[in-house]
């Protein structure tokens, strides 16, 4: 038994999945040692959250066999972190969830690397992200997701005839839980629907009616909102509310328990404040667990091919009874974000003018008054008039010196679409590629300009 | 994927020295909407918008409405408008710079329309937010209201609420309240 050759090696089990075909694996597997050792050495994957998820994310992805991870988080330990986020303890709150939760893992499971960044995920350059071979959410919130899902997607690359470059694909699985419900779900964006292409799934956040906080407070959470939104204002002018200061938090709280004094309201406490102003959800540990484990074994399957993905979105619901459900979405063909976008060749002369003009007779877009942007810098602006004088002079401008003079790049233009005899306004995604510049004029650019 | 990642981990060692081309500006799908928005806008005559930050920041723009009819005709009132990178999935948020005496509008210059809270829908649009502003000034309105003196005396005395509109944007006293003229 102690014996070292026959002691069972830890990866015995992974090894059941790693090392013999099967019938029901992905398209391309190829089982071996080879594969086990391949997964140590080449996969490396980013961890985006150390919270209630990321601490599962690392623990599971660490004993399924990954040994390169890093992990980015902009939070600190909290006191009320402690009940799920079993990575710490007592002793840690105030430190850095990423850095504690990191040591943690590399503590307990040997052979495992996990590089800890305490900061926040647009902190880091673009470039950063394009080092991973796949990006695990474990996230609270749309905007968060919304932001790493277009970095992913901005990597993704298309050929000629629209079909997504398979090496430029970063997949993500991401996770996402409140209370009870959760969801797992991956994208292989080019190939499964991205982040933005389902963001209507998300209900809007429950938003009180200003006048009902300021005249006709209901209930607990109506007071308090009072209190955050119009009583801050009014007491303190222009300083910014900041939920993380618990001074601020605490000046809220005894401002809603006096209006619901006033409203004979029952039920404002100092927790339910916070909850209210941050829009705290409780979280249940069984949920995270359930979430990350469905999150790290498709991480497992997208790396090493031993079983099929799940296509595409898990959702768990432990509300009444229980309930789990796999939904196929489909992809939003003119996703700004992950889809192909028009390819429109051009000369490095065209003008900005020659180019808006260029869209209108092209038989794909049939855009009139068409207003552009790249990367955040507008070129030209249809309306308001103010805009319009702005951006006019870039007009008569190239278009490859407007956009830096970049040999192929992504621009949006939004304008009048007139097909079938119907004008609809629309925004669009194109693929600019200049012509007669070294190295890119072997592709044949068919369903150009 | 792992054969994929393989050879991206290898081109990776020999392009380390390659140099990766400048980090860029990553424009979210909400900034995208509102270039639609924002290049679509069809306002009234009495309502201009203003970009303080230049031709570039969209997110963060200003809108000023001066009403043609009604209570607050001759009245100049500026709005700040800033937009969130999930937008439309989120309401703009938007308030009243100019300190002026209404119904729907607190002193601090919180705004109370429907459509930029509990009724917000991500088929809306900045234009229909723009003449939802507009209509505030050409009707306000004194059920659910956010300044509670201002609707009662709406309520009572339309000719009473008249002369204190008058005297508020003229610059002066309405009660304890200064205005600051802004006509």
């Amino acid at each position: 038994m102690t014996d070292a050759t026959t002691a069972p090696s830890r990866s015995r089990d992974l090894d059941k999945l790693l090392l013999r075909p099967g019938n029901l694996v992905g398209p391309i597997f190829d089982p071996g040692t080879q594969l086990r050792e391949d997964l140590k050495e080449y996969v490396r994957i980013l961890v985006v959250g150390a919270g209630g998820l990321g601490c599962e994310l690392l623990k599971d992805l660490a004993l399924s066999g990954f040994t390169n991870l890093e992990v980015i988080d902009m939070d600190r330990i909290e006191v009320s972190n402690l009940n799920r986020q079993f990575l710490f303890r007592l002793e840690d709150v105030g430190k850095p969830k990423a850095e504690v939760a990191a040591k943690r893992v590399m503590q307990r499971v040997s052979g495992v690397n996990i590089v800890p960044h305490f900061c926040r995920i647009e902190d880091k350059e673009i470039e950063f992200y394009n080092d991973f071979s796949i990006i695990v959410l474990g996230l609270d919130s749309i905007e968060a997701r919304s932001y790493i899902n277009s970095v992913a997607c901005s990597f993704l690359e298309y050929d000629s005839d629209d079909n997504p470059r398979d090496i430029t694909m970063k997949p993500m699985v991401d996770g996402g839980t409140e209370g009870f419900k959760g969801h797992a779900r991956v994208i292989l964006p080019g190939r499964t629907p991205c982040f933005e292409c389902t963001i209507w799934l998300f209900p809007p956040q429950v938003k009180f009616p200003l006048c009902t906080l300021a005249e006709t407070p209901r209930n607990a959470a109506h007071c308090i909102e009072y209190a955050h939104l119009i009583k801050w204002n009014e007491v303190h002018g222009g300083k910014a509310f900041d939920p993380d200061e618990p001074e601020h938090m605490k000046w809220v709280y005894n401002e809603a328990v006096k209006r619901a004094e006033l409203f004979g309201i029952q039920g404002v406490t100092y927790s339910l404040t916070q909850g209210v102003v941050k829009n705290i959800i409780p979280a249940i540990a069984s949920t995270n667990a359930v979430i990350s484990a469905a999150c790290a074994l498709e991480t497992l399957k997208i790396a090493s091919g031993c079983s099929k993905t799940l296509s595409n979105y898990l959702t768990y619901n432990g509300v009444e009874g229980l309930h789990i459900k796999v939904t196929e979405f489909v992809r939003d063909k003119d996703c700004l974000v992950c889809g192909p976008g028009v390819l429109i060749e051009l000369d490095t002369s065209v003008t900005l003018q020659k180019f808006i003009d260029l869209l209108e007779e092209h038989p794909r877009l049939l855009l009139s008054k068409a207003s552009v942007t790249h990367r955040g810098k507008n070129l030209y602006m249809q309306a308001p008039p103010v805009l319009e004088e702005m951006t006019r002079s870039n007009l008569s401008l190239p278009l490859f010196e407007l956009m830096g003079k970049a040999t192929k790049d992504i621009v949006h233009v939004t304008g009048i679409e007139n097909k079938d005899d119907k004008k609809t306004s629309c925004l669009r995604k194109l693929r600019v590629v200049f012509k007669g510049i070294d190295g890119i004029m072997d592709m044949d650019m068919a369903g150009g300009a | 994927m792992i054969r994929l990642f393989k050879v991206k981990e290898k081109q990776k060692q020999l392009a380390e020295n390659a140099n990766g081309g400048p980090p860029t500006k990553k424009q979210s799908a909400g900034e995208l909407r509102l270039h639609k928005d924002i290049s679509e806008l069809n306002l009234p005559k009495s309502c201009t918008i203003s970009f303080p930050n230049g031709k570039d920041d969209l997110m963060n723009f200003e809108v000023s409405i001066r009403p043609d009819e009604g209570y607050y005709l001759g009245g100049l009132f500026v709005f700040s408008f800033q937009v969130s990178p999930v937008y439309p999935h989120e309401a703009p948020k938007v308030k009243c710079k100019t300190k002026v005496y209404h119904p729907n509008i607190d002193l601090e210059g919180n705004v109370c329309l429907n459509i930029l809270r509990e009724d917000w829908k991500p088929v809306l649009n900045i234009n229909t937010v723009i003449y939802g502003l507009f209509h505030l000034f050409t009707e306000p309105n004194f059920e659910d209201p956010l300044n509670h003196d201002a609707a009662a005396v709406l309520r009572d005395n339309p000719k009473m609420f008249e002369s204190n509109v008058r005297r508020a944007m003229a610059g002066g006293y309405v009660g304890q309240t200064y205005f600051s003229r802004c006509m």
